[in-house]
């Protein structure tokens, strides 16, 4: 059974006023009654919003904020799982990104004389390794898509060791499940901290090289992180000292009002 | 040219009578996404604005860039990237909760009737705009909401929705790489999150236009509930607004 025309304009009309209605002294007292309320409301409203954006800061952002940082890292690590890969391309679908973030890069570097100390997390010096040592760890490659944390991003191709095969080496004289990992350039100026699960993902690599080439000096040579997990500013360059820790380290960007988590 | 049916006479209002216009919870939800939606897009340009690289145009040849330095700096959008994300992520959270709560009510609360395209709406939402623009004398057959309402108030929660969508496959792009790469991969996703924002701000400026038109009465309704109309009240016979029971609005 069809509609007539007529019939629908009736039943949208008929439509429109099957809704309540009140007297005009009723509509008065309403209006007085939501005019206040609105008023209410906006001030309410302006003071939750004042004391958001103008009270306690935390590291550069408002606290609240930072604490729902670290409810989103909660909720999204729970989440979780390391089954779920970042895609991977086609290495001709890869190419060099542009040149972000010289922090920690100041200065001579003799690549030659380059070390990685590995520390506990009282502290305790549990290795120094040379390019030769990160060299024998399995060789892995991999074509993922950096991100920059400004919004580009770059489909690139990382070869190098795994991160987790270079701790495995050192699961039996650290505690287990130690949550977290520093990571800092040599000269201390760049700091990075890692969540484990990130660390030990089979796609976070101590990466050697980029393009299928040794990495070169601006891009973190001769050894840094790359992981398609995190935005790139927890890739750090030059690696100087890895540090598996119990408590959160230190991290540059999260010291200046990023999220410390910042995970994909 | 069929001769359009006589428009139903114009009735007076019924005597100290206003007709509820939008539900209490419809109001709330209506003027609590406006801060929300404005917070978002605010922070939405800080964090853009650290990689800007949309414009309209073709070739060498661009129409319009998004954005032009000044825009950035008259409204003080400049190297808060960091404080764009914080804002973004919390502030997400309560767009998506209100949108939610918003299509649950009207779906239960049978709101959606009001607000649902049907299969005519389309059609007759070009004579809406025609008429609104001056080029059409009569107004396509309409319940509280004309064809354009419907078709733009029922669009904008799906908008709504493809922002969440879209907005999750940046943000999660590994925990969520089927989602992102579905959308075509994490720049697509996001071109199209930002096209998003574009239509929210069109939809803005058209809307206050149409409320600009229609009305402090219509406005305030919007605020207070009711509106005391001269709305097609007595058009049909069986339905005597002046007889209904005054049913206990708890607003």
């Amino acid at each position: 059974m069809t509609e007539t025309p007529d019939e629908r304009a009736a039943r949208l009309r008929a439509e429109a006023l099957a809704a309540p209605t009140i007297t005009d002294a009723e509509f008065q007292t309403r209006s007085r009654r939501a005019f206040l309320v609105t008023g209410v409301s906006a001030l309410v409203g302006a003071a939750a919003w004042q004391y958001v954006s103008l009270g306690p800061q935390d590291d550069g952002i408002p606290s609240v904020l930072r604490q729902g940082h670290r409810l989103n890292e909660r909720l999204w690590q729970s989440l979780y799982s390391e089954d779920r890969l970042a895609p991977t391309f086609a290495r001709t679908a890869s190419a060099m990104p542009r040149t972000n973030g010289r922090y920690g890069l100041a200065g001579p570097f003799a690549p030659d004389a380059w070390t990685m100390r590995v520390l506990g997390p009282d502290g305790a010096l549990l290795d120094v390794l040379d390019l030769d040592d990160l060299k024998r760890l399995p060789k892995v490659e991999m074509t993922t898509e950096l991100k920059c944390i400004e919004g580009w991003s770059q489909v690139v191709t990382w070869g190098g060791a795994r991160f987790s095969d270079l701790a495995a080496r050192y699961a039996s004289r650290l505690p287990a499940g130690l949550p977290y990992v520093g990571l800092a350039t040599p000269d201390g100026a760049y700091t990075v901290g890692l969540d484990r699960a990130a660390a030990m993902h089979p796609q976070t690599l101590l990466a050697t090289e980029m393009q299928g080439q040794p990495l070169r000096p601006e891009n973190g040579a001769p050894v840094r992180l790359a992981t398609p997990l995190k935005y790139g500013v927890k890739s750090l360059k030059r690696i100087g000292t890895v540090r598996f820790m119990a408590e959160r380290p230190r991290d540059f960007w999260a010291e200046r009002g990023y999220d410390w988590y910042i995970g994909h | 040219m069929p001769a359009s049916p006589p428009e139903p006479p114009a009735a007076p209002p019924p005597q100290g009578r206003a007709v509820r216009k939008h539900p209490r919870a419809v109001r709330w939800m209506h003027w609590v996404n406006f801060p929300l939606l404005t917070v978002m897009i605010w922070s939405g340009l800080l964090i853009y604005w650290a990689y800007d690289p949309y414009r309209l145009g073709w070739g060498e040849t661009t129409l319009l860039k998004f954005f032009p330095d000044g825009f950035y700096v008259a409204l003080g959008l400049t190297r808060q990237l960091a404080k764009g994300m914080a804002y973004h992520f919390v502030f997400g959270w309560l767009f998506v909760l209100n949108g939610v709560l918003y299509v649950l009510y009207t779906a239960f609360s049978g709101e959606w009737r009001h607000l649902v395209p049907d299969r005519h709406a389309l059609k007759e939402s070009v004579g809406v705009v025609l008429h609104d623009v001056g080029l059409r004398k009569e107004l396509p057959p309409q319940g509280r909401y004309n064809a354009a309402q419907r078709v733009t108030y029922s669009g904008v929660i799906f908008m709504g929705a493809a922002s969440v969508v879209t907005g999750f496959a940046i943000w999660k792009p590994t925990q969520v790489a089927w989602l992102t790469t579905l959308l075509g991969g994490y720049q697509s996703a996001r071109t199209v999150h930002f096209i998003l924002t574009v239509l929210y701000v069109l939809f803005f400026v058209v809307h206050i236009a149409q409320v600009i038109r229609a009305g402090l009465p219509n406005f305030w309704s919007m605020v207070m509930g009711y509106e005391r109309t001269a709305a097609p009240q007595t058009a049909d016979p069986f339905v005597d607004a002046d007889a209904a029971p005054v049913t206990s609005d708890p607003s």
